[in-house]
């Protein structure tokens, strides 16, 4: 629950090692939460996050949970002994994914189901399994971390387009069937950003970094919004991306 | 299961963190019974007329007894003893209503007549007698409760005394209090002999309160927004019953009436940020002239004396829609400098507090949860939209804790779990009552999660 002056209690973010989940959790962070739970697949990558926000906020509690997206199954039982350990959640992030390596002469990624079933299965699941234990709750927040990737998607990246693209598809469902449940699904549509994920990459036009990410979430989630762009400009641009003949939209994508 | 069932939207008097549950109206022994069967995990908290602050008496996602007095529930009174078998469900106005004509007083009132029976129980209120008569807890002598398990105990001071002491100051999580039985105060009239005087700051308020002992009934108001010299600047209020003779203009047969009637309503919106430094400043300003600069005697009604503000229905609206926190804590004697200290603070952080309360407690009782123990108690509402109070209430929670004091429970609506385990020693002690009072772990509430009261 939040306490009376609206401050979250528990705030969980999946995916910790994230830069812009990191950056999301810095914005929303403030004195008063008394727990953040950071869900990551290698918890030595996240000793620095931890120590900052011990450092930073005293007393405040925070733990480490081993969080796999492609372990489906493991992810049930994840939330409920997050939720034993340290009670209700009222804020999640969920901010894992990965790029995965760009198409090949074989036309995909090596990786390219991996990156799919991370991208979207484990999505599908977690966010299945957060908002389960919120809905039994009738309260709490969902912020999935989305992409423009998978408005429209382009030559250069079909697998993380469109795993994005599903993940992003199913969010808004579930958001929808929420409604009036107390509990609320936040989708955010950051464009390029500019991170450790994409250093090898030439920033895109719109480019962003993780802490303007973070700082458009943290106001979405107070004033309620389900959907936002960063920058916003982004939905007006992906609007017009989304109608653009064929032959047009190839050139547009082969530049980015 | 009631997963289906309507949620409803409930909060506390503050109308912060309103949370979704599932809301039965408890109108009998077997409508609690059915709505505890068809709880979920979530389990059952029991809620009287919502004037606790925070969220004590609300439960997201689980099932809110709705503990209302339709007029109808029992109130027997035994004229010899004073001694008063009331139903929870019955608030302090309904008694003052039926009982001051007939010559008798609650033992404990809040600033609100607008409680119920198992609420004072259940948050062991506490008034302006505290330093002579105890909280609520002291003058009940039993309680019925109906366990998780579906069976009416009774409960006594004597044979059940840590389920008793339990129960009392136990937030509703021992289990559903169905009646109770307490001492009820005599009286020939229902007029206060009440003394005024004004105090120019802290130090001189603490100290004319030193003899507090005199008086039955002692409270001061206190301005937290005054500065230097002023700072702490305060008026004091303190009186007891009046007896036939105090009373002049009045002949015998009207000495006992009582009249609870509220003057005006608040408007239902009200613009957040209504009540700010500026608004609150010039208030107290008002406030304080208002009082004689030297003693005045006067004779009042019940109403204006323990209850000015249920004369405005709906008094929580003025704070708009964001609402307003109670903040209340007790530092014992001997901690004054870190009272004086508090006080700087808030009043260098500018607290828009309009109405904050200082007063002087005498004993603590024997409850592990009861919030009252000797020392100095402080309360004060602030609007929940200022954004720095969070950061300043941190500051202050360290103080009151490294003091020895605790904050009450009733009014809480911030603290963290570490709060309760520091302020309250004997909490290891009351969850282990509590647990083999119900270990099905059906009692809960947003309040016992937040606060970790209930998981062990």
């Amino acid at each position: 629950m939040e306490n009376g002056l609206g401050i979250p209690q528990t705030i969980a973010l999946f995916g910790a090692s994230s830069e812009i989940g990191q950056a999301v959790i810095r914005e929303i962070m403030q004195v008063g939460v008394a727990n953040v739970v950071l869900a990551v697949r290698n918890q030595a990558s996240v000793t620095q996050f931890k120590d900052e926000l011990q450092g930073t906020y005293p007393g405040v509690n925070v733990s480490v949970h081993q969080f796999d997206a492609l372990e489906f199954e493991s992810h049930d039982g994840l939330i409920a002994g997050i939720v034993t350990e340290v009670g209700d959640i009222d804020v999640a992030v969920a901010a894992f994914g990965v790029l995965g390596g760009e198409p090949c002469e074989s036309l995909l990624a090596t990786d390219a189901v991996q990156v799919a079933q991370v991208n979207y299965t484990g999505t599908v699941s977690l966010l299945g399994a957060l908002a389960g234990q919120m809905q039994r709750q009738s309260h709490g927040k969902i912020v999935y971390i989305s992409s423009v990737a998978g408005e429209r998607v382009r030559r250069g990246n079909p697998v993380y387009g469109s795993s994005k693209a599903g993940a992003d598809a199913f969010a808004q469902g579930l958001s929808d069937r929420l409604v009036g449940s107390g509990v609320t699904l936040m989708i955010v549509r950051p464009g390029f950003v500019a991170s450790k994920m994409t250093a090898h990459l030439k920033p895109a036009p719109f480019a962003t970094t993780p802490g303007a990410v973070a700082v458009a979430t943290a106001k979405g989630l107070k004033s309620g919004r389900r959907i936002i762009w960063v920058p916003g400009l982004l939905r007006v641009v992906f609007s017009v991306f989304r109608h653009l003949p064929l032959p047009i939209w190839r050139k547009v994508a082969a530049k980015g | 299961m009631n997963a289906n069932r309507e949620l409803s939207r409930l909060s506390g008097w503050g109308n912060t963190a309103p949370s979704m549950c599932h809301v039965v109206d408890a109108s009998g022994l077997d409508t609690i019974r059915a709505a505890i069967d068809e709880s979920n995990a979530r389990g059952v908290i029991a809620r009287g007329l919502g004037r606790s602050y925070g969220a004590p008496a609300q439960n997201a996602g689980g099932t809110v007894l709705l503990m209302t007095d339709h007029g109808d529930s029992s109130i027997v009174l035994d004229h010899m003893t004073g001694l008063v078998t009331a139903d929870a469900r019955v608030s302090l106005e309904r008694l003052m209503t039926e009982l001051v004509p007939q010559g008798w007083f609650v033992p404990v009132t809040p600033g609100t007549r607008q409680v119920t029976v198992g609420g004072a129980i259940a948050s062991d209120i506490h008034g302006k007698n505290h330093h002579v008569d105890g909280s609520f807890g002291d003058h009940v002598v039993k309680i019925t409760l109906l366990t998780s398990e579906g069976d009416v105990r009774v409960l006594t001071p004597n044979e059940s005394s840590s389920e008793f002491w339990a129960t009392v100051g136990g937030m509703g999580l021992t289990g559903v209090i169905l009646n109770a039985t307490f001492k009820m105060i005599p009286i020939t009239t229902s007029r206060m002999r009440v003394e005024t005087s004004r105090a120019e700051n802290l130090s001189a308020l603490m100290a004319a309160m030193q003899d507090d002992r005199n008086y039955r009934y002692s409270v001061a108001w206190i301005d937290l927004v005054a500065k230097g010299t002023r700072m702490g600047r305060g008026v004091l209020t303190r009186g007891d019953h009046a007896s036939l003779s105090d009373l002049k203009s009045v002949d015998e047969s009207s000495a006992l009436e009582f009249n609870p009637k509220t003057l005006l309503s608040a408007p239902p919106i009200f613009p957040t940020g209504m009540l700010n430094k500026w608004t609150v400043s010039a208030f107290n300003e008002l406030w304080f002239r208002k009082a004689p600069a030297r003693v005045h005697e006067s004779i009042e009604t019940i109403g204006a004396f323990f209850h000015p503000l249920d004369g405005v229905r709906q008094w929580n609206r003025l704070y708009g829609r964001s609402g307003f926190v109670q903040y209340q804590f007790v530092i014992p004697f001997g901690a004054e400098d870190t009272l004086e200290a508090i006080v700087q603070k808030l009043s260098a952080e500018n607290c828009a507090s309009f109405l904050a309360v200082l007063k002087y407690f005498g004993k603590a009782n024997p409850g592990p949860l009861s919030f009252p123990m000797e020392g100095w108690t402080l309360a004060l509402d602030v609007p929940a939209h200022g954004g720095r109070m969070a950061a300043v209430f941190a500051e202050v929670d360290e103080l009151v804790l490294r003091a020895g004091g605790r904050h009450y429970l009733a009014k809480d609506a911030h603290i963290r779990p570490d709060a309760v385990v520091r302020g309250y020693p004997r909490l290891q002690e009351w969850c282990e009552v509590q647990q083999r009072m119900d270990p099905r772990r059906m009692w809960q509430s947003d309040l016992a999660r937040r606060l970790r009261l209930t998981t062990g």
